[in-house]
Formats: structure tokens, C-alpha cells, sequence
């Protein structure tokens, strides 16, 4: 399926994963929930806030001609 | 890595490109509606991010939810409603509907392009009531809803161009101090709203909490002022004598933030720590009695609404009042302090902005005496 690959948890976090997914709901299994907490605790933060590099740069021209950096 | 932008992503939403040449040819045939500053504050806000999630004044859904549950629509915490209000004869006189793209002006000058996505009314006593916790029009957030617009409009909006800044200098919006505090290598930031001037008890709730994280983010409320505030350039300058004296190099950011102020005490309290979060921060001190006016609020009010939030996404930091101790010989609070209230000498805000109205210097364990000739030095220092 797709562009997956398999991973290894043990049994004891699954089983109280598929618990909590099944009593919060808001994922599909345990698999979705995984990659949601994955993304969140790695994702850069640079991506959040979607800019290029020419305007980071842009940016830090203003920040430098204020004399913050 | 600092904070992530509330509902994971930072909103930008200025009109620029080949979307503002087709708005430039067009905008003259399209329907105006001229609002106050306040409005174009929080268009300007809500353009740059400041407000994110929100991409616009909010539609009928997520006003209600903010209003009986301090929640959006789609359950993120939102206390503060951002709404746009607009007279009755308006609505009938344009013919405006779901759909139609409006100019929101400032003195005529073109603000933002607002797609209007609902039109609908509310019921001013029960927002007061909601928001404030009460309908005394007497509460000066109160007075300005009851003296609002009868009918709200809500959709997503792209800015044109913000309503004049005086403060332009000092303006930085969070894409610009997310940049700075990534290059500066801070990881955790702790932000303190002000709309004051720093006495010792100011610098003592900022230390403890740069105790604590990478970087101070001194960020005062400018271009909403009552009669008797500080003036905006006033506030800064005392800061600057502050940072440069008192605080070691590379640790504090200085910067001014045009928002509006409500007074709806607990509920702002939690509003400018989302606010915040936008910007970068990681913590946020909350003031005793933060935002509040009057007697309208508890003292601790602002502090207990943080329990029903554990999903905020920014770390609210409470520290206690600070005053003088004559026998701890230094500033302390009731955490640290043993010693009885005949030791304690408390800073009166009143008290200070007498002495400096008259030019005297406060005592040293008041104010610092670079910071009061700062503001002395100003013809005027009080709007
Ligand atoms: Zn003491």
C-alpha cells in the first residue's frame, strides 16, 4: 500500500494505543495515530510557518536594519 | 525549536502579486465598508498571522462556540472573539451576500478585501455577559460592544495594507520574531504583555522567569490607550533604559505589538498567551489581575481559567507580586518572604505615575533611576 514501511512497538504501548483510540476515537488505528505524534514531535517548524528562503532572508534584512540581529 | 503557531500553522495572508494587481483593477467598483481603527487593527492582526488560526473576522459558528465554550468550532481554545460589525442600513443599502468580496476601509484608505461568508446578528448583552462577565455598561469593553454595529459579518480576508503605524520601528509580527529567535538560538521564550512603564516589581517577575528559559520577550500593547496611560514611545524608551542598564546583552527582545485592548480580564488573559504562542513564545507570565479593569474580575481569576486549557500550547507562568522587603533588604514575594506587612512595601502603579507627573524620581526601590529620568525627560509623558 502505498509508500509505507513497517515499524516496531512493543506489544504492552500498542495495546494501550488501540485502548486509547478506542475510547478517545479520532483515528483510524494505531498506525494513523503513530504517524500524527511522529509528525508532530519532528516536524520542522520552519514548515508551520511556510516560508521560502529568499524571504527568511528578506526578513532578516529588516530585523538587521532595526538592529535586532 | 520554538512554539509551533496555534492550530499547527501560521497565517499570512497578505495580498500581494498578481491577486493584488486583480484587486487594484477592481476595487474600485466594489461594495466599501469604512471601520474604525480598531477594526483595522484587527484585519491587520488577523492578515499577519497574529490571530492564527483564524484566517478572518469569525463567521456565526465559531463565534458562538468561542462565546458559550471558549473553544473554536473545531475545539481549539479561543476566548476573545474577532468580529466585524456593520449597521443594519449598510447590509440593506450595499445588498451585500455570502460570497461577495467587500473593501474594508480606514479613512477611506483600502484596508483588506473581506469574502464575506455569513452575515448574521448577535445579541450584545449576552456577548457582554459571555465575554466580560457583565452587562454594567460601565465596563469599558462592555460600552464599546453596546456601542457596536447590530449585524456582524464573518469570512477570510487578505490585507491590503495596515492602517498607518507610528510605531512601524518597533513592529515586529511573528514570522519576523520567529526569524529572530531562531538566529539568536532560543529554544524557549517567555512572554510579558505590558501596556506600562517597568517599576522593580515588573523587572523582578521578568528575571524570575528568564531564570527559567532562553529569552525574554518584552512585548507592550501599543496604540490603544485610555486618558492617563503612558504614552506608547514613553513605554519604550523606559524599557530601553531598563534593558540597556539592568538586563544582560542578547537576552530580551523589545518590540511593540498594536492589538486591541478589551479588559475582558481571565478570558484576555488567555487570548494573549494564544497571541503570543503566534509569535513564538514558549511561556507566558500571566499578571495578577491580567487585563482586568475595575473590580470586575478576582485577583487570581486570570489565573485559575489556565486549568480548563491543558491543550494551549504555550506554558503560562504565574508569578507572584513582587514588593520590598525591608528586613529580606531586597524585592521578594509572599512565596519567598516570611516577614510581616509592616516590612512590606508595596509598588503602587497610582503612587509612581504621581511622583513622575510631578518630576520627581521615585525611590530606587521603586524604580529605577535611568528608567524614571527616561520618562521625566518627556514633555508629556501621559496621554
Ligand atoms: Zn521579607
Amino acid at each position: 500500500m502505498g509508500d509505507k514501511v513497517a515499524i516496531e512497538i512493543s506489544r504492552e504501548l500498542y495495546e494501550k494505543a488501540r485502548k486509547f483510540i478506542e475510547e478517545n476515537g479520532g483515528f483510524k488505528d494505531v498506525s494513523e495515530l503513530v504517524e500524527f505524534l511522529l509528525n508532530e514531535a519532528i516536524s520542522d517548524e520552519s514548515e508551520s510557518v511556510g516560508m521560502t528562503p529568499e524571504e527568511e532572508e528578506k526578513v532578516k534584512e529588516r530585523l538587521r536594519s532595526l538592529g535586532y540581529i | 525549536m520554538v512554539s509551533r503557531p496555534h492550530g499547527g500553522r501560521l497565517v499570512r495572508r497578505v495580498l500581494s502579486g498578481r491577486r493584488r494587481e486583480i484587486f487594484e483593477s477592481q476595487y474600485r467598483e466594489m461594495p466599501r465598508l469604512e471601520v474604525p481603527l480598531e477594526r483595522a487593527i484587527d484585519a491587520e492582526d488577523l492578515a499577519r498571522g497574529v490571530f492564527s488560526p483564524l484566517e478572518g473576522f469569525m463567521v456565526e459558528d465559531d463565534y458562538l462556540s468561542v462565546l458559550s465554550r471558549m473553544r473554536l468550532s473545531n475545539d481549539l481554545p479561543w476566548t476573545i472573539p474577532i468580529v466585524l460589525d456593520a449597521n443594519r442600513e449598510w447590509v440593506l443599502n450595499e445588498g451585500v451576500s455570502a460570497g461577495d468580496d467587500i473593501i474594508l476601509t480606514y479613512h477611506g484608505l483600502p484596508i483588506a478585501v473581506l469574502t464575506l461568508e455569513d452575515i448574521y446578528s448577535w445579541d450584545k448583552g449576552l456577548h457582554a455577559e459571555k465575554v466580560f462577565k457583565t452587562r454594567d455598561p460601565n465596563h469599558p469593553g462592555v460600552e464599546a460592544t453596546y456601542k457596536r454595529g447590530d449585524i456582524l459579518l464573518g469570512g477570510r480576508l487578505e490585507l491590503i495594507q495596515g492602517p498607518p503605524n507610528p510605531l512601524e520601528r518597533y513592529t515586529l509580527w511573528p514570522v519576523e520574531t520567529r526569524v529572530l529567535f531562531k538566529e539568536k538560538g532560543w529554544r524557549t521564550v517567555a512572554a510579558f504583555q505590558t501596556r506600562n512603564v517597568p517599576h522593580l516589581g515588573h523587572e523582578y517577575v521578568q528575571k524570575a522567569a528568564l531564570t527559567f528559559v532562553d529569552g525574554l520577550l518584552v512585548h507592550p500593547l501599543a496604540g490603544w490607550k485610555k486618558r492617563g496611560d503612558y504614552r506608547d514611545e514613553v513605554i519604550i524608551r523606559a524599557y530601553e533604559a531598563l534593558i540597556t542598564h539592568y538586563y544582560p546583552r542578547g537576552v530580551v527582545v523589545l518590540s511593540v505589538l498594536r492589538m486591541n485592548m478589551n479588559y475582558a480580564g481571565p478570558r484576555e488573559a488567555v487570548h494573549h498567551a494564544i497571541v503570543r504562542k503566534n509569535f513564538g513564545a514558549t511561556h507566558f507570565i500571566v499578571g495578577r489581575d491580567h487585563a482586568g479593569v475595575g473590580s470586575y474580575y478576582g485577583p487570581y481569576e486570570a489565573w485559575e481559567i489556565f486549568r480548563e486549557f491543558p491543550d494551549l500550547g504555550i506554558t503560562p507562568l504565574f508569578v507572584r507580586e513582587a514588593y520590598y522587603c525591608r528586613r529580606c533588604g531586597g524585592m521578594v514575594n509572599e512565596k519567598v518572604c516570611p516577614h510581616g506587612d509592616e516590612y512590606r512595601v508595596r509598588i503602587s502603579g497610582t503612587r509612581l505615575r504621581e511622583m513622575l507627573g510631578r518630576g520627581e524620581r521615585p525611590p530606587e526601590y521603586m524604580m529605577r533611576p535611568e528608567v524614571a529620568d527616561a520618562i521625566i525627560s518627556h514633555p508629556d509623558p501621559f496621554i
